[in-house]
């Protein structure tokens, strides 16, 4: 144990993704060693991240307005809709250059474990998005949704339970990412041609 | 298939350790507590990526050292790979085939066969079903490498559900996503089954002859698969079974939290004439069943033409003439057998080759192998 802010830094970074006790120490004494305007620009960099962005209205993206860039977007094709779990994940749809609709981010997947249940997803907002009671009611009806959740075991029940749930939309076409994805991973790791692939082979689930 | 190279870094108690291999029997020979079994148990990892004495990777990290390594060259019909592994507790393991990442350490299954005879086999007859499901699954996993995968889904599936039937038990949680799991464990499951149905449709009768020739007066051993599911198994129709199964055990697993039905709680049963061999078998007996099971592996991933790499760790001493004469029949026949033993008079009269001396933190290679011949032969 390190004496008082030290230390509360080190448990700080304890607490982000990824990184460990011994990484937390390392980042921690890095930024002791570094320059005063080095860590001034991080501490302004943190602070307007917080500040200034937000989540887009419609689908949940991060996004700097009310709508986000995609949303915003007239000359995207507002009836298809590409259902993913992570913002992280529509920059990885994008580095395909296949998709040319809108997104929606449910942040996160089903994951019992992590006490994760539906309740927490944005499922609620997609439904009234479908509903045409949405945000963007004005944007038109979606007659596609693409579930592109992660091809792992999380994600396959989330994308189960959405196909369960979207039946009760009479016309809505539902596809999945077609396979090829490697199984187990996450969307944001698959490189740009499989996505792509994978985007342009989907299939119909109902 | 045979192992031209080991090293390992910081595993178990070595903190460095190299040798290099030949076809044919090595024999490492050194005092209790030196790490034989260490060196045993990283060629076993590297073959099934999981240790036959721990069911976690932290105590193969040595102490105080943050990461383990295990390098292994492997030779196969001509071809060499070299296998590099790093072992970090808690986090996910790195692997490297001829020196490019591979994505998952799993991928790298099925480089090395390997069929590892040990003391604690005598937990497949003693131990808990647990233990036979593991060696059920190892083999799976040696003999079609994409069932690693089958397996990983299921267990986290389970793992998922298991989860969800816990909260709902304590509070009024959420129960409208249990069906999706009931289905992605049903599919899993049905999956994992299917392997297993075969599998031991493949061993039994291997197991079964094995068991008459080590033991010709005992009574014959069975093999039998029991299933969570009562009743007639219908084999092309295992998911919906499963599925059924579930809905009848439902309000049972909301009430106790727990996942009931499923290949998590299946076993293998091993039969000694008319009954159960376990709490029945005698000492002997048991380990000639143990030993059985063994020789059956080997046997059956020969039989496919994968000559896996025959392990006998400290098994000798345990076992009578006649067992011993049955092992060193198998082990002959073997492209490459490795043997550790406390005390070199151990270890049977015609198991020669190359021998290692271990103590001190060093393996030290002590005869070239007695015979070259026999080299010759085997490779
Ligand atoms: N993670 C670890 N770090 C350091 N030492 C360890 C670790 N795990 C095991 N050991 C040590 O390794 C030794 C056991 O090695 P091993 O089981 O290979 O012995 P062995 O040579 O097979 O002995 P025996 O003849 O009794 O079977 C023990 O002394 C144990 O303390
Ligand atoms: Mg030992
Ligand atoms: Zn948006």
């Amino acid at each position: 144990m390190f004496e008082g802010p030290v230390q509360d830094l080190i448990d700080e970074l304890g607490r982000l993704p990824g990184v460990g006790p011994k990484s937390a120490q390392r980042i921690a004494f890095h930024l002791l060693a570094a320059d005063a305007a080095d860590v001034t620009r991080l501490q302004e960099v943190l602070q307007k991240v917080k500040e200034g962005v937000q989540f887009c209205e419609v689908c949940g993206n991060v996004s700097e307005r009310e709508r986000c860039r995609y949303c915003a977007d007239a000359r995207r094709d507002p009836t298809i809709v590409c259902v993913v779990e992570e913002p992280r994940d529509v920059l990885a749809v994008e580095r395909t250059r296949e998709f040319k609709g809108r997104y929606h981010v449910l942040g996160g997947a089903l994951d019992p474990l992590g006490g994760i249940g539906p309740d927490a997803l944005r499922i609620r907002e997609l439904l009234a998005r479908l509903g045409g009671t949405g945000p963007a009611s004005d944007e038109g009806d979606i007659g596609e949704v693409i579930i592109a959740t992660d091809p792992n075991t999380e994600g396959e029940a989330t994308a189960t339970y959405l196909v369960r749930l979207l039946k009760d939309f009479p016309g809505l076409s539902v596809t999945r990412l077609a396979s090829g994805l490697p199984m187990g991973g996450d969307l944001e790791f698959a490189d740009e041609m499989t996505l792509g692939r994978a985007l342009a082979g989907r299939r119909a689930l109902s | 298939m045979h192992l031209r190279r080991l090293a390992v870094e910081d595993f178990r108690s070595w903190e460095r350790a190299e040798l290099d291999l030949e076809p044919g029997v090595t024999v490492l020979v050194g005092s209790n507590g030196v790490g034989k079994t260490n060196l045993a148990e990283a060629i076993g990892y590297v073959a099934t990526l999981g240790s036959h004495r721990v069911a976690n990777d932290a105590p193969l990290i040595r102490r105080g050292a943050e990461r383990a390594i295990v390098r292994a060259q492997v030779v196969h019909q001509g071809r060499e790979l070299f296998v590099e592994l790093e072992i970090t507790a808690g986090r996910a393991n790195r692997a490297r085939v001829n020196r490019a990442p591979v994505l998952r350490p799993r991928e790298i299954l099925g480089i090395l066969r390997s069929v590892l005879f040990a003391p604690e086999d005598l937990a497949l007859v003693r131990g808990d079903p647990g233990e036979r499901r593991r060696f059920l699954d190892d083999l799976l996993v040696a003999r079609y490498p994409r069932y690693a995968g089958v397996r990983s889904d299921y267990d986290r599936v389970l793992r998922q559900r298991s989860a969800l039937l816990k909260t709902a038990r304590n509070r009024q949680a959420d129960l409208s996503t249990l069906e999706v799991w009931d289905g992605h464990l049903a599919r899993h499951g049905a999956a994992l089954l299917a392997g297993r149905l075969e599998l031991v449709d493949g061993i039994a009768p291997h197991a079964e002859k094995a068991f008459s020739e080590v033991a010709p007066t005992s009574d014959p051993l069975s093999l039998q698969y029991k299933c969570s599911i009562p009743g007639e198994l219908d084999r092309a129709a295992l998911e919906p079974m499963l599925l059924d199964e579930l809905a009848q055990v439902r309000r049972q697993e909301i009430e106790r939290g727990v996942c009931l039905v499923g290949p998590h709680r299946d076993d293998l049963v091993l039969g000694l004439g008319e009954g159960p061999a376990k709490g029945y078998a005698s000492h002997g007996e048991s380990w000639a069943i143990a030993l059985s099971l063994r020789l059956a592996s080997y046997r059956l991933l020969k039989a496919d033409d994968v000559e896996p790499v025959l392990i006998l760790d400290d098994v000798f001493a345990e076992l009578d003439a006649q067992r011993r004469r049955a092992l060193c029949a198998v082990a002959a026949e073997a492209e490459q057998v490795i043997v550790t033993a406390a005390v070199a008079e151990d270890v049977p009269a015609q198991l020669t080759g190359a021998r290692f001396a271990v103590g001190g933190g060093t393996v030290v290679r002590t005869t070239t192998g007695d015979d070259p011949s026999d080299v010759q032969e085997n490779g």
